[in-house]
């Protein structure tokens, strides 16, 4: 199925493209058919700078459960950070 | 027939004049053919879907195969332009429509035209073949398992497309709607209120549900390939198009 399911996200940071390192300014999540990882559907995370080269990008594709512990574990870094970091 | 084909990148007139990419192929063993409108599934005018556009030209039929997301992405890897075109919302309706209207009016201004032209669709193409069947005079329609044709996307997600069921009554052609028994996205009820729908006003169609196949069986590149339903599939489509556009 194409769920077009689709949420865009506004993040500041910068991230390790094929060119090389960019700022970044958007990601989009989407659970939708990836292209590469061999599943009918994935979790889909693309990382971008929204003026930038289509090709500047980061695309992950995560089996649901990977994705899950993965966002679980991201949430779980960031509360373990003392506040005057963050 | 020998199957034989040239196929190419070529240019042609869309929505608004826009001038987009779009992949040809045309049978070059006859003289006059029917012509069909390929378009591609959300992940974009990739390699897949150009090898269906040449089997289609291999079987005789002049197969024209817009790149959706050209205005997005010119030149961009297929799946980094289905990226950028997705982040922005998806393709609306009023330009997919006018890119199939210029496609349409390639294929018939072919030397080998016989004037008539289908559509079929993958998909997010097969929403988008049904879609543009109501709103231009194409000959027949074919939807391989679109779904959102008879309810709207869900409120929330930035791509989110719409029913198209409510246009059906201005359908030229036939259709042909092959879909999963294991489907979701639709579901095989939902394609029954299509067929309600159809039959309401009036008009010719077959669908076929498979047993056993989910979404997309026929990407032979895909985990979702369904060997049995892809090549009964192919034979209707083959079968609806000698009736109506050959």
């Amino acid at each position: 199925m194409c769920t077009y399911d689709t949420a865009t996200v506004g993040i500041r940071g910068s991230a390790k493209m094929a060119s090389g390192w960019q700022g970044v300014d958007q990601a989009v999540v989407y659970f939708d058919h990836p292209v590469h990882f061999p599943a009918g559907h994935a979790l889909l995370l693309d990382v971008r700078r929204a003026s930038g080269n289509p090709a500047d990008r980061i695309a992950i594709e995560l089996d649901a459960e990977s994705a899950r512990q993965l966002a679980a574990t991201i949430t779980q870094i960031l509360d373990s950070v003392p506040e005057d970091l963050l | 027939m020998t199957h034989n084909l040239r196929a190419e990148t070529i240019s042609i007139i869309g929505h608004h004049g826009d001038v987009i990419e779009a992949y040809l192929a045309v049978p070059t063993d006859v003289t006059t053919c029917g012509a069909i409108v390929v378009i591609h599934h959300m992940p974009g005018y990739d390699e897949a879907t150009k090898e269906i556009t040449r089997k289609f030209a291999a079987n005789g039929y002049a197969a024209l195969m817009p790149n959706l997301y050209h205005r997005e992405a010119p030149g961009a890897a297929p799946d980094d332009a289905a990226a950028v075109a997705r982040a922005s919302g998806g393709v609306p309706d009023e330009r997919l429509v006018g890119d199939v209207a210029g496609a349409m009016a390639h294929l018939q201004g072919l030397s080998t035209s016989n004037g008539k032209v289908a559509s079929i669709g993958y998909c997010s193409g097969g929403r988008q073949s049904l879609l543009a069947g109501c709103r231009l005079p194409l000959d027949a329609v074919i939807d391989c398992y679109g779904a959102f044709t008879v309810i709207d996307a869900p409120e929330g997600s930035a791509v989110r497309p719409t029913a198209v069921v409510g246009e059906v009554a201005n359908l030229a052609g036939p259709v042909l709607g092959l879909f999963g028994a294991d489907d979701q996205y639709p579901t095989p009820e939902q394609n029954d209120i299509l067929v309600a729908a159809l039959d309401a006003a009036g008009k010719s169609y077959v669908f076929k549900t498979y047993e056993g196949a989910g979404h997309a069986f026929f990407n032979v590149d895909r985990p979702s390939f369904h060997p049995e339903s892809a090549v009964e599939g192919w034979r209707e489509i083959l079968t609806f198009l000698s009736a109506t556009v050959a």
